[in-house]
């Protein structure tokens, strides 16, 4: 039935203003997210061996399957080539100890993915960071495995130090703390703490370069780094989120994080261990879970450093990034809607 | 360096004006026929006073003014008028127009530099000459000019800003003007601070136009009143409200008008036509377009006759080197695409643009993932994410509140959008929404 058109009366296009559109696309910054985490990975391999990339395919493959059997069972297109599916998966691994067995990733993604993602809708829709959400459901499932399944790295202790090496630099500090804190402690268990606390603050190199135990992918502040700021220069995350999550961070552990008073903490130390560098840079920055506004993701910043300051150093865990950003999540609509920006012009409508 | 003026948000899409920003204006042949729409311009349509069969010399009024906000339209060429009847116009759909057949003679109601010249000392007067003239901003949003030029009573203006921005993409046409006729648009914006009894005139050029910036220091050095600002190259620098934003730190209120800050702004094209209007009583029958685009052979900016069709533009050029997928009347970024080639240059036609069917293919929108580039850069500070999703659910009374009117679609969240979504297009329809609300009421 249909005719074709000659080919000299080929038919203009229409569509409403504006008739360009920027390069930058969904799948373009997911793919700069995964460029800036695979540094992180190739070192997690160096220091935990090979296993540390099959438990990173394992989860990404694990969550780009579920999303795809997931939106084939409610109908909807398939959207995994847009990437997202893959950072999720390879986040959540990031911060599972190195040592956990495989059905780990495999169950975690499933759940950050099926519950976190698609069950909200799919992208754009989740109210929390799934790839957090994932980490926080195989902590309450399986805690022994979340908390003991730490590895040394290659060349050096799980603290980073000589005075305790079965854990990792944070839990040292919080059982040395709460040693100094205790009236029934012995000379002996102080005196040790105090070893502890100092040889920790003099590990800064260890934990910059990434020398010591951790979850996964969190190890290396540095590689960390040169995704973040690789993610900054191409403009796919901000300065705001990241800058008020560390600044809060190291002004509250500085002023509280101390054994002998206000301001004796270290905030350098606090800076460069535990999951920090990686929440605030990849996760805090996830764009779908945080505020829009300019001063939504400053409060956004600082509500993230003030919980992970105070699960640090009073919670019952010595870590607490992935808690602080899952509640924040939960507060970003409201923080967007108290925080709508002054229209141009809207003063002036005020006064008239 | 010293920093270059600017206004909050913005986006840098690629400018593309480098194959016509040193190409010399050139005067188009005269057309055989021009089709001249009596509505050109914001405001009530113009009534033909000619009738078919009229023998019409150019420049004659054509078309008379229907209230306040409305201009007379003028013949564009000598000739006999053929028909006055609905013709595809550049704004959607068909329009009444005059079509006049030429005489190839070009003979002028009067000819322009000897007769009409209006006194300079009578604002008044000078106001009435641009309106009798049918001068409209030649921007794009083509507003009666005389209405921007009378503030009422107790409205004074201290501040009157010339727009020299052009920050639409591809177009050149008032580049190349501010270099080529810097005499008469300099001459122009004294007519202007004359009637407006203002004593500050800013010219405001984006700082991608260095010869444009150097034309007009140098023409103004003597000007006490008349000074020039470098702008920072953004889009929409050249947006009423940024710009005013950016030259004086004054915020336009939500609903105003710029006069109620004490400013007025008007195009650099439409300062030289309220020259040509006030001093050589000569009305608004040309104007320089941009003929350009990827596929165009030979871009060219071109003085050409209001009425002239499109396609004869696009021949001018030597055509283009595959079939167009798109074309557009003015930039890329608020240009209006048309499904014809046969339609007429009409005072608001700043370019004619020609665009290749891979890039004329809007993308199909992708959900919404919160990225935030739209709230970052929408230079009214409004919250596209948020506006959008209302919109989505036809929560129209909702938007309105968060000032979905403010909007003035100048495109920059649908074109820094990651997910392709058609954010403007949501706000056109739902300002359309609400105001046939308000008008129902």
């Amino acid at each position: 039935m249909a005719q074709e058109a000659p080919a000299e009366e080929k038919l203009l296009h229409v569509s409403v203003s504006p008739h360009l559109r920027d390069t930058v696309s969904v799948p373009k910054i997911m793919r700069s997210v995964i460029l800036a985490l695979t540094p992180a990975l190739i070192w997690a391999v160096y220091i935990f061996g090979l296993r540390a990339l099959w438990l990173v395919l394992v989860g990404m493959m694990s969550a780009v399957l579920t999303e795809a059997i997931c939106q084939k069972i409610m109908g909807r297109p398939i959207t995994v080539s847009d990437g997202s599916a893959v950072v999720t998966g390879m986040l959540l691994v990031y911060c599972l100890p190195p040592g956990v067995p495989f059905w780990m990733p495999m169950v975690g993604s499933a759940f950050a993915i099926a519950i976190g993602k698609q069950a909200f809708g799919g992208l754009g829709h989740n109210p929390l960071n799934p790839a957090l959400l994932g980490r926080a459901f195989l902590l309450a499932s399986w805690p022994l495995h979340m908390t003991t399944d730490w590895r040394a790295p290659a060349m050096g202790t799980m603290s980073g130090i000589d005075a305790v090496t079965n854990a990792t630099p944070l839990a040292v500090l919080k059982e040395a703390h709460k040693v100094l804190a205790d009236p029934v402690s012995t000379t002996e268990q102080v005196v040790q703490a105090r070893e502890a606390v100092a040889q920790l603050s003099s590990s800064y190199g260890n934990l910059f370069f990434g020398n010591v135990g951790g979850s996964l992918g969190e190890t290396s502040a540095l590689l960390l780094l040169v995704g973040g700021l690789y993610l900054m220069f191409k403009r796919y995350i901000g300065w705001k989120i990241p800058l008020t999550f560390l600044g809060i961070v190291m002004i509250l552990t500085s002023a509280f994080g101390g054994a002998d008073g206000l301001f004796t903490g270290d905030a350098l130390f606090h800076l460069l261990s535990g999951g920090l560098i990686l929440g605030a840079f990849f996760m805090a920055t996830d764009m779908v879970t945080t505020p829009v506004t300019f001063r939504g993701r400053l409060i956004f910043g600082a509500g993230c450093g003030v919980i992970t300051s105070v699960i640090r150093l009073v919670g019952g865990y010595p870590e607490g990034v992935c808690y602080s950003i899952l509640l924040m999540n939960a507060f970003t609509p409201l923080i967007d809607r108290w925080t709508r920006p002054k229209r141009l012009g809207e003063k002036g409508l005020r006064q008239e | 360096m010293f920093a270059k003026k600017t206004f909050p948000g913005g986006s840098h899409p690629p400018t593309n004006k480098r194959r016509t920003q040193a190409s010399m204006i050139q005067d188009m042949p005269l057309p055989q026929r021009v089709v001249i729409p009596l509505h050109q311009h914001t405001g009530a349509p113009a009534q033909p006073i000619v009738a078919v069969g009229d023998e019409v010399k150019a420049g004659q009024k054509i078309g008379e003014a229907q209230g306040y906000v409305s201009v007379p339209v003028h013949a564009s060429i000598s000739g006999k008028v053929t028909a006055i009847e609905p013709h595809l116009h550049p704004l959607g759909g068909q329009l009444p127009a005059v079509i006049i057949e030429g005489d190839g003679r070009d003979t002028w109601l009067e000819q322009p530099g000897e007769a009409r010249q209006t006194s300079q000392s009578d604002s008044k007067a000078m106001v009435e000459a641009i309106r009798e003239a049918g001068i409209v901003g030649l921007g794009g949003a083509a507003f009666p000019t005389h209405v921007k030029l009378s503030p009422p009573e107790g409205k004074s203006i201290d501040t009157f800003i010339l727009n020299g921005a052009e920050c639409e993409p591809y177009l050149t046409a008032d580049h190349r003007l501010m270099v080529e006729n810097t005499e008469e648009i300099v001459a122009g914006a004294k007519i202007i601070l004359n009637i407006l009894n203002c004593h500050r005139g800013i010219i405001g050029i984006e700082a991608n136009k260095p010869d444009a910036l150097a034309a007009m220091r140098e023409r103004t050095r003597q000007e006490k009143e008349l000074e020039v600002v470098a702008l920072q190259v953004k889009y929409p620098q050249g947006a009423e409200k940024q710009l005013i934003w950016a030259i004086t730190k004054r915020e336009v209120p939500s609903g105003g008008l710029p006069m109620d800050i004490g400013c007025v702004v008007q195009n650099v094209g439409t300062a030289k036509a309220i020259f040509d209007a006030v001093v050589s009583g000569k009305p608004l029958v040309e104007r320089v377009v941009s003929v350009t685009g990827p596929i165009v052979k030979e871009p060219k900016n071109l003085r050409v006759r209001i009425g002239t069709l499109f396609e004869e533009l696009i021949q001018q050029t030597a055509g283009t080197v595959e079939n167009p997928g798109k074309l557009i009347m003015g930039g890329p970024m608020m240009g209006l695409a048309q499904v014809s080639s046969q339609v007429p240059v009409i005072k608001g036609t700043s370019g004619v643009l020609l665009i290749p069917t891979d890039q004329a293919v809007i993308p199909e929108p992708q959900t919404c993932i919160s990225c935030a580039r739209c709230v970052d850069t929408c230079p009214m500070k409004l919250v596209p994410t948020e506006l959008g999703k209302l919109v989505q659910h036809s929560l129209f009374k909702e938007a309105e509140k968060l000032g979905v009117l403010d909007c003035m679609e100048c495109g920059t969240c649908s074109y820094i959008c990651p997910s392709k979504i058609n954010l403007v297009h949501l706000f056109k329809f739902a300002k359309a929404k609400i105001l046939s609300e308000k008008r129902k009421k």
